[in-house]
């Protein structure tokens, strides 16, 4: 299930039967939209291993805000695994989350960065076991307890069942089996307790301090938890004493194990001096810069014989780094070349300039990137399938109507219920757009109900406008080729302005570019070789007839759409140019003729292996035309090499 | 507290560490897997991590590689490259080298291998003037940062060599000789990758040679230098031959400076109408000239031959099916398009003729009414104002586009003609009427680089060039004034709506 709310729920097999499952999405978005399962699946405990894989990622490719899933491991008492970024540490931990899960009779979330889930490696497999219990086994003879059930008076024994019986079993567990890591000296003056998913970067800064070789061995003693929630005080206490000094390099905030581990020596009487957030820095990633300078700045305070002279005393004297900030453009994700998405956004840009600016809501989505320029279009997302959800306020009253935008796939995901059917309930008089590109695109192409495509296991070709019908919104229109600019805006200013009550809903849908070339790429060229016939379009601009002003561009944003400075000291701005990754999806054509840019653009449809009537029929117009040029050429000036 | 400070440990020296900067489409992924595989089949233990999932969508991302000598224990690899610490440095696009610069990626241990090729930013494309960032600055940035320079166009190279730049920037990485690893085990990866074998070996091999030919900060690239003026050949009936001879000579009479705009200048308005038309351009530059400074390098006439030629070629429908029907432009396309032997083209235009280009051809007294007449244009804009498709590659299309860039006689009568002369009078009265402060005439001459565009576009860049010269008035007298009419016109190439020229005449209005 894409939903993660009803992946999660899945996971309720595990409550009553002795069977392993697993689920997986982003944190904390994921776990956000699955915490109502994840709740009651941790009060209701589970009989076989339960697993949440998660994709926390923190930095620079992270499409989530930046919130820690460690809160939900609090507050509903299940356990986290942060493993050690290499293959078999992170499988080692599926095995022993799995183990875990069913000795705690609890719910296990294993953390992976984004680095890691596309770090390469290897690792020593095992075979597979087939399971004790089958799905089959445990349909065929159902099992039902309701003392498993969340309600009340059952719920008050589980919270005491997850203190007094889950959360001890857990913490036995993870000492016997040795989940958390001890590395380097059993005697030195201070120590370094970190995330698991922490120690790569930890390492290397140590490397380069001088302190840890190529294979990791440190000098500073290192307590890697591997398991990040529960944190068992025994054995962080005893990697403690003896020790002046701690630094906990924990990423992200609120400092959740920091504090725990203030409290353990708080309650212990310890006199060990805790470092972390202040030498660290309390939110942002740990690069590899920050992870130098916060050990650098920890060792110097705590033990500074222990750091090389050359970093006890720092003497550099480093070129001055020219400063690029102001030159180098910001290139955030946009829409791919060819995009179907991108037309609509042209549209909707078009509409404002008649009616002025529009409320718009957003989703989640490769649609979402018609919030940055040069669209600008939508200014908030709420989640996925929420985007009308979060324009509900905006349901009517006001000179002009509000426009929500939602994808196929968080149409799919719970944007029928939340979104749509709450404004078909609340008779609500606003537009919406779906953007309907036959795919969960953002993630790669995965099928949705509506997919046209041929789905052995999974039904497909279910039209968003039928379940609009069933829902009781009559006024759909279905626009079946995004790229006509034209089209889609009147259909927009229909919506707009139309008479009729109630909520206005436009399906627009083209397939993804991206799918559909590497659908149709091979075929076309297979049909080239075979010698049948193929149009491949593609557009170009005339330099001459271009003056430069960019209007097209204000109106795209395609890659393939660049700018050419040309060879001519009478023309000062840069052209428009179109270069060969042009997939010929029609917008540029389209853009020019419905907001009457310009006449520059042209398209060529290369014919291949085009038929002999048509060779024979082109060759007299080409005839005809050539005579012509020539005839008006014999009387004028032509000037050598111009075009 | 005894001393622990140890030396570094030596294997740690032998740690390669390698991240590739590119724009999402680039095949990062793809080079950063040959460059995993060369290095594993070189019996070193490697690593590679991406940032996955924005790559797809053009947007800037990294991929980052560690590698070392294989041995018995496993090497700790960190899974980000660190400021300061990356010994090659591959950026697939110039401004990517640049944000490796700013990241802290290119250092005096950094073997920096940069494409010189630019792939366009959004906020480059949007401005209307010229948005595109400087490679100047970051070349010169990385030639004074890095341990080595390796640039080269690198995009360019892999599509004269049928290939895509991830092959042709792993050739720079091989040609390079940063990795210790041979030729022969790069083009031994490419083998083993599976697809498009062949180019990817050829744009490989191009780039090798480059790479390796490169020394030390070998990096400026060769700029577009000639100038189109040439001899300019040109063919035609004896009588204008002879007049084109006459005019060229008379253009080569004027000041060094002056003459070589003006001839440009010259075969820009004869090509847009006739040798008349051209005998009144160089008449107007001449008038120009007559005002001009020797000692101020006749700039105002170099700048006035620059824009009369630019004023006097207005784009109007005949000038587009004009340069739409001229022979040379199919052939020019086709080779564009790559087409191959046996193959056919079909041409499609995208036209959207207005009721004011319609007007625009109409007779001077008969035009203005109709202009004046908010009934009339709405009726013409119903009849005619439609987005149209022509094939000009089909007969009909192109006998209609082929008779309207017929219609070069009767051009000098329509009202647009009108209108054009007396905006380019307007003008350049204006400009001279600022003389003596000739360097504030100068910049209002260059004005009229804000007039571009067709239909709305147009419009906004004439009330730009309204607001701009109004402003101008404003400022005159001062010994800024120059300067700040330069300021205005770059603020009204900023954005569309004119929001930063706005700014601009709010800041002008404050102190005069």
């Amino acid at each position: 299930n894409a939903n993660e709310a009803a992946a999660a729920a899945m996971l309720a097999a595990s409550v009553h039967y002795p069977i392993r499952g697993a689920v997986t999405f982003k944190g904390p978005v994921g776990v956000n939209v699955a915490s109502d399962a994840l709740a009651n699946l941790s009060s209701s405990g589970v009989n076989g291993g339960a697993l949440i894989i998660l994709g926390e990622d923190y930095g620079e490719g992270s499409s989530i805000m930046q919130e820690r899933s460690h809160a939900f491991a609090m507050k509903s008492q299940f356990w986290l695994l942060d493993p050690r970024p290499n293959l078999t540490s992170i499988t080692k931990a599926v095995a022993d989350g799995f183990e875990l899960s069913e000795a705690s009779n609890s719910p296990v979330m294993l953390m992976v960065r984004i680095r890691s889930c596309h770090v390469t490696g290897s690792f020593a497999t095992k075979d597979n076991v087939r399971p004790k219990l089958s799905v089959k086994d445990a349909l065929s003879a159902p099992q039902s307890d309701f003392a498993r059930v969340v309600l009340p008076p059952m719920s008050y024994v589980h919270e005491q069942d997850k203190i007094k019986n889950r959360w001890p079993a857990a913490e036995k567990f993870i000492v016997e089996r040795k989940l958390n890591e001890v590395f380097g000296p059993k005697q030195a003056p201070v120590g370094l307790v970190i995330q698991g998913g922490m120690y790569n970067g930890v390492i290397r800064a140590l490397q380069r301090l001088g302190l840890a070789d190529i294979y990791g061995a440190s000098s500073v003693p290192l307590y890697v938890l591997n398991v990040t929630y529960p944190l068992v005080s025994s054995e962080f206490l005893a990697f403690c004493a003896g020790k002046e000094a701690i630094l906990v390099v924990e990423e992200g905030q609120p400092e959740f194990i920091e504090q725990q581990l203030t409290t353990y020596l708080y309650r212990a009487g310890s006199t060990v001096k805790l470092h972390g957030k202040g030498i660290l820095p309390m939110a942002g990633e740990y690069t590899g810069q920050v992870m130098l300078d916060g050990l650098t700045a920890f060792l110097r305070q705590a033990a500074p014989d222990m750091l090389p002279a050359m970093v006890r005393a720092p003497n550099q004297d480093r070129p001055k780094v020219p400063d690029l900030s102001k030159t180098v453009p910001i290139r955030p994700p946009g829409f791919c070349t060819g995009c179907p998405e991108r037309p609509i956004f042209a549209a909707m840009k078009l509409v404002q300039k008649q009616t002025g600016k529009l409320q718009i809501s957003a989703d989640i989505g490769c649609h979402l990137f018609g919030s940055l320029p040069p669209f600008e279009i939508g200014g908030a997302t709420m989640g996925y399938g929420l985007g009308p959800a979060a324009n509900a306020a905006f349901d009517g009253g006001g000179e002009r109507r509000s426009i929500s935008i939602i994808g196929d796939g968080g149409f799919w995901h719970n944007g029928l219920s939340s979104s749509f059917g709450n404004m078909a309930f609340n008779k609500s008089d606003s537009v919406a757009v779906i953007v309907d590109n036959y795919y969960s695109a953002a993630t790669g192409g995965q099928d949705v109900m509506s997919s046209r495509a041929d789905n052995a296991t999974k039904a497909t070709k279910h039209p968003i406008s039928k379940a609009l019908k069933g829902i009781g919104i009559d006024w759909v229109r279905q626009v079946d080729r995004t790229y006509d600019v034209g089209h889609m805006r009147d259909v927009l200013l229909e919506a707009l302005t139309t008479k009729t009550p109630g909520p206005k809903v436009i399906v627009a849908s083209s397939e993804c570019m991206l799918n559909k070339q590497r659908r149709e790429k091979p075929l076309a060229a297979a049909a080239i070789k075979e010698g049948r016939r193929v149009e491949a379009p593609r557009f170009g601009v005339d330099e001459e007839i271009c003056t430069g002003d960019h209007a097209c561009m204000r109106l795209s944003g395609c890659p393939s759409l660049g700018l050419k400075v040309l060879d001519d000291p009478l023309r000062d701005d840069p052209v428009a140019t179109i270069d060969q990754s042009c997939v010929g999806c029609g917008n540029c054509g389209e853009v020019a003729d419905a907001a009457v840019l310009c006449p520059s653009f042209y398209r060529a449809d290369v014919v291949h292996n085009p038929s002999p009537f048509e060779v024979r029929f082109a060759a007299f117009r080409a005839r005809v035309i050539g005579w012509l040029q020539a005839r008006r050429d014999r009387r004028r000036l032509v000037f050598e090499g111009a075009a | 507290m005894k001393d622990m400070a140890q030396p570094m440990d030596p294997k740690l020296s032998q740690v390669i560490k390698l991240a590739v900067l590119a724009v999402g489409g680039q095949g990062g992924g793809v080079l950063t897997g040959w460059i995993e595989d060369v290095a594993r089949a070189c019996g070193y233990a490697a690593q590679a991590t991406s940032v996955a999932g924005v790559s797809q969508r053009t947007g800037a991302t990294v991929y980052y590689l560690e590698m070392a000598p294989a041995s018995d224990g496993v090497p700790i690899f960190s899974l980000m490259p660190a400021a300061g610490d990356v010994d090659i440095m591959i950026a697939a696009e110039m401004m990517e080298a640049g944000r490796a610069m700013i990241r802290g990626f290119v250092t005096e241990r950094t073997t920096l291998i940069a494409s010189t090729h630019r792939a366009l930013a959004v906020s480059e494309k949007m401005e209307p003037g010229n948005g595109i960032a400087n490679s100047d600055e970051v070349m010169a940035a990385a030639g004074l940062l890095a341990k080595r320079f390796i640039a080269a166009d690198f995009e360019a190279l892999a599509v004269a060599n049928g290939s895509v730049i991830s092959a042709s920037l792993f050739g720079a990485l091989a040609g390079s000789g940063a990795l210790p690893f041979p030729k022969a085990a790069f083009e031994a990866a490419i083998a083993r990758g599976g697809k498009g074998i062949a180019g990817s070996l050829r744009a490989f091999a191009a780039s090798f040679d480059a790479a390796s030919g490169t020394v030390e900060a070998k990096a400026v690239a060769a700029k577009p230098a000639s100038v189109k003026s040439g001899p300019m050949m040109v063919k035609g009936p004896v009588r204008m031959v002879v007049e084109w001879h006459r005019l060229r000579d008379l253009a080569g009479t004027l000041p060094a400076p002056v003459a070589e705009m003006a001839l440009l200048g010259l075969k820009k308005v004869v090509e847009f109408q006739d040798l008349a038309y051209g005998a009144a351009y160089l008449a107007r530059v001449q008038d120009v000239l007559g005002r001009d400074d020797a000692s101020r390098g006749f700039a105002l006439s170099v700048q006035a031959a620059k824009y009369i030629a630019n004023a006097m070629c207005y784009d109007d429908v005949i000038r587009v099916a004009d340069l739409k029907t001229r022979g040379p432009r199919a052939l020019r396309i086709a080779k564009e398009m790559g087409l191959a032997e046996g193959n056919l083209m079909h041409l499609t235009e995208f036209m959207h003729p207005r009721a004011e280009e319609i007007v625009g051809m109409f007779p001077a007294g008969l035009g203005q009414k109709v202009q004046d007449n908010p009934v009339w244009m709405a009726r013409l804009e119903r009849w005619f104002g439609k987005g149209r498709r022509l094939r000009t590659d089909g007969l009909l299309a192109f006998a209609t586009l082929y008779v309207l860039g017929g219609l070069k006689f009767w051009r000098p009568r329509t009202v647009r003609h009108l209108q054009e002369v007396a905006h380019l009078e307007a003008w350049m009265s204006t400009a001279l009427a600022y003389l003596p402060q000739y360097d504030l005439a100068v910049e209002v001459v260059k004005c009229q680089r804000l007039v571009k565009g067709y239909s709305d576009t147009h419009a906004r860049g004439l009330s730009k060039f309204d607001r701009v010269l109004t402003a101008a008035k404003r400022v005159a007298g001062r010994d800024d004034a120059a300067e700040w009419v330069r300021r205005l016109r770059d603020a009204a190439l900023k954005d569309e709506e004119g929001k930063a020229l706005d700014g601009a005449i709010t800041t002008i209005r404050s102190f005069t």
